[in-house]
């Protein structure tokens, strides 16, 4: 049987800088993961995944990630590659998102 | 050290013009990300965790103070004020932006460097042995065959799509400081009977998913034919290496899956014919090589040992930085000074770009112009008069650059792992950082003495982890980072596999764990001049299992 399908956010690393952002309901970038749309619809998620994949001059790599639904209602990475991604370098904390958080 | 020629600088110069127009085609549309990923990446730029990296060659580790002040600039101007000396002798810069790239690489390239080959399935980056021209157990430099390679193998028509990526390192003495029989090709200068310098031959050597100890082929190779000798390895690699699987596709599992016999009758048939094929490079081209990488003129003048001794004898920190840090030059008015990049605490292999201008004034001041990178990552000064030790020593302290730990438990190699590596399973260099506080005490590492932890933060290894006294891997275990432990891996001419102990550790666990490994060596080992090796090579594997596992089982 298929495992059911859990809910996810669409990422991408940005063409220019490399940084890491995620998909916002609107449809346009975010840097910040908090502000992601979280795609609880299998085919809407394939569809928002597919319409990014469009996007080669502002993107490279998108993908989908898991995450889930916080109490504020706002989504939250799963796995420990993807809460690194929302933040940057452990040895630098200074380097990278967590920088600006 | 090599200058270019005019031929030199035509390639690079266009091959970054290439480049400039293929960003400029890759920012305005007209190249996808999947035209253009191979090209950057034939150009060492690789899209990372967070952002962009560039990697960039450094041939054979060596370097001049003029490259490492436009290293430093580079750092400051496009980067983060900062570089990452890699296990590769590269540097590595973790947040270029794209756009900047080409003038980066401008950049590199009026101080005669260059990122090409430092990616994709070609013939790497050469390394060579950071000790070269400078050990007093030297046979010869190697570092002028490991320039003959590198023209050799730069854009090498027959080799830009090699099965998998090729790493070959050179090493010109017996003891190996370069980890040879851990590369595709090993390459070690010795002599036959008659004394003439020439080349034991390792194939198939390498570590990643699959650690393999690189086996000897030739015993004795003459100079004259080492290109038509190269070349058989990589035609019979070429023709015959595992193109259908990723995981074995480098030439460890050809030599392996052959058998060394086999594959040595292969390459010798393939040599005789390449050999009567093959125009050796003239004499004078050697020559020309050779002449760049000549000794410089040693200051012999005698050193007045009384007052070097007092002046080091009343600075504790001096004598331990001495006693650590330096080694034996093949002038014995000279010493080899390593200079560790791995502050207690802090990132190994990194250096900002004001403490690359220091050690750059260093070597100009005291050093005849010459640095090295080592496989380490760690940056050393070849040629430095002992009683310029207290001065150098002073200048360091004051840059943060005078930690008195090379070969010892702090002097950790750790790949960059999950916080920057797109490939990791698992984070490496915060793993790195907490050992080394949590064995901050510099006396305690001396007296737990020369002891090797290498970390990588996934299976391709490329923090060694299989060739460290202690190794450490970092995996991703159902969604947590969980590290498995190897001991008894060595990377020199005794070069061994380090065996697993069992299940891995949890992040917090790995540290605690590590203690249990030293503790358990400090309580069975004979004497204090016994090393870790030793006295695991003496007792096994058993009594270490046991401090890991029982010990554990206990707390629980």
């Amino acid at each position: 049987m298929a495992r059911a399908f859990t809910p996810k956010v669409v990422t991408a690393n940005a063409l220019l800088e490399g940084d890491v952002i995620y998909m916002k309901p609107n449809g346009e970038w975010s840097r910040l993961h908090s502000e992601a749309k979280l795609f609880e619809d299998e085919t809407e998620a394939n569809d928002a995944l597919a319409h990014a994949s469009e996007q080669a001059s502002l993107l490279v790599g998108a993908y989908l990630a898991d995450a889930v639904k916080r109490k504020d209602g706002k989504p939250e990475p799963v796995h420990f590659r993807e809460v690194f991604r929302t933040k940057g370098p452990s040895n630098y904390p200074d380097h990278g998102k967590q920088a600006e958080l | 050290m090599y200058e270019y020629n005019q031929f030199d600088r035509d390639f690079v110069e266009n091959r970054n013009k290439q480049f400039r127009a293929q960003v400029e085609r890759r920012l305005d549309g007209s190249l996808t990300e999947d035209e253009f990923k191979p090209l950057r990446l034939m150009n060492g730029l690789y899209l990372q965790l967070h952002a962009y990296m560039l990697r960039v060659a450094i041939p054979y580790g060596t370097l001049n103070s003029r490259k490492m002040r436009q290293l430093a600039y580079l750092a400051d101007k496009w980067d983060k004020g900062y570089g990452h000396f890699t296990t590769r002798q590269n540097i590595q810069y973790n947040w270029p932006k794209l756009k900047d790239v080409p003038d980066m690489l401008d950049a590199l390239g009026e101080v005669e460097m260059h990122a090409i080959q430092t990616s994709g399935n070609c013939i790497r980056n050469v390394t060579a042995d950071h000790f070269a021209g400078a050990a007093a157990d030297e046979i010869e430099d190697p570092r002028p065959t490991a320039e003959l390679l590198r023209q050799w193998s730069t854009d090498h028509p027959e080799f830009q799509f090699l099965p998998r990526k090729f790493k070959i390192a050179i090493t010109g003495a017996p003891n190996d400081r370069a980890v040879v029989k851990a590369h595709d090709i090993g390459i070690q200068m010795n002599r036959n009977e008659a004394g003439e310098p020439g080349y034991r031959i390792i194939v198939g050597g390498g570590l990643g998913r699959t650690p393999m100890i690189g086996k000897t082929v030739r015993e004795f190779l003459p100079k004259e034919d080492l290109l038509p000798y190269l070349e058989a390895i990589l035609q019979v690699y070429n023709l015959n290496g595992r193109r259908d699987n990723k995981y074995k596709a480098r030439i460890k599992i050809l030599v392996h899956e052959t058998g060394v016999e086999e594959i040595t009758s292969m390459i010798e048939e393939v040599f005789e014919k390449q050999k009567s094929l093959h125009q050796a490079p003239p004499a004078e081209m050697i020559e020309a090589i050779e002449a760049q990488f000549l000794p410089p003129e040693f200051d012999t003048r005698p050193i007045d040992e009384d007052k070097l001794s007092k002046i080091i004898a009343a600075d504790p920190l001096l004598r331990s930085f001495v006693e650590t840090n330096t080694d034996l030059h093949r002038e014995d008015t000279h010493t080899i000074v390593t200079i560790s990049l791995k502050p207690i605490g802090g990132t190994p292999g990194d250096a900002t770009g004001d403490q690359m201008r220091v050690m750059a004034n260093l070597a100009e001041a005291y050093g005849y112009d010459e640095l090295r990178i080592s496989h380490e990552q760690n940056v050393i000064l070849p040629h430095v008069r002992r009683d310029d030790l207290p001065e150098i020593f002073k200048v360091l302290k004051d840059a943060g650059l005078a930690t008195a730990n090379v070969g010892l438990l702090s002097d950790i190699i750790a790949c960059p792992g999950m916080d920057y590596c797109a490939l990791a399973t698992a984070r490496s260099i915060p793993v790195a950082q907490e050992l080394s506080n949590a064995f901050e005490d510099l006396k305690r590492q001396k007296d737990i003495g020369p002891l090797k932890i290498k970390i990588s933060g996934c299976i391709n290894a490329c923090g060694h982890h299989h060739v460290g006294h202690i190794g450490i891997l970092g995996l991703d275990k159902a969604g947590v980072e969980s590290y498995q432990i190897t001991l008894g891996g060595d990377g020199t001419e005794t070069a061994a596999i380090g065996e697993r102990t069992g299940p891995g550790f949890s992040y917090e666990e790995i540290v605690p764990a590590i203690g249990r490994i030293i503790d358990r060596y400090l309580e069975l080992r004979e004497d204090g001049s016994e090393t870790f090796l030793e006295a695991y090579r003496r007792v096994g594997a058993d009594p270490f299992k046991d401090a890991l596992y029982s010990s554990e089982a206990e707390n629980a």
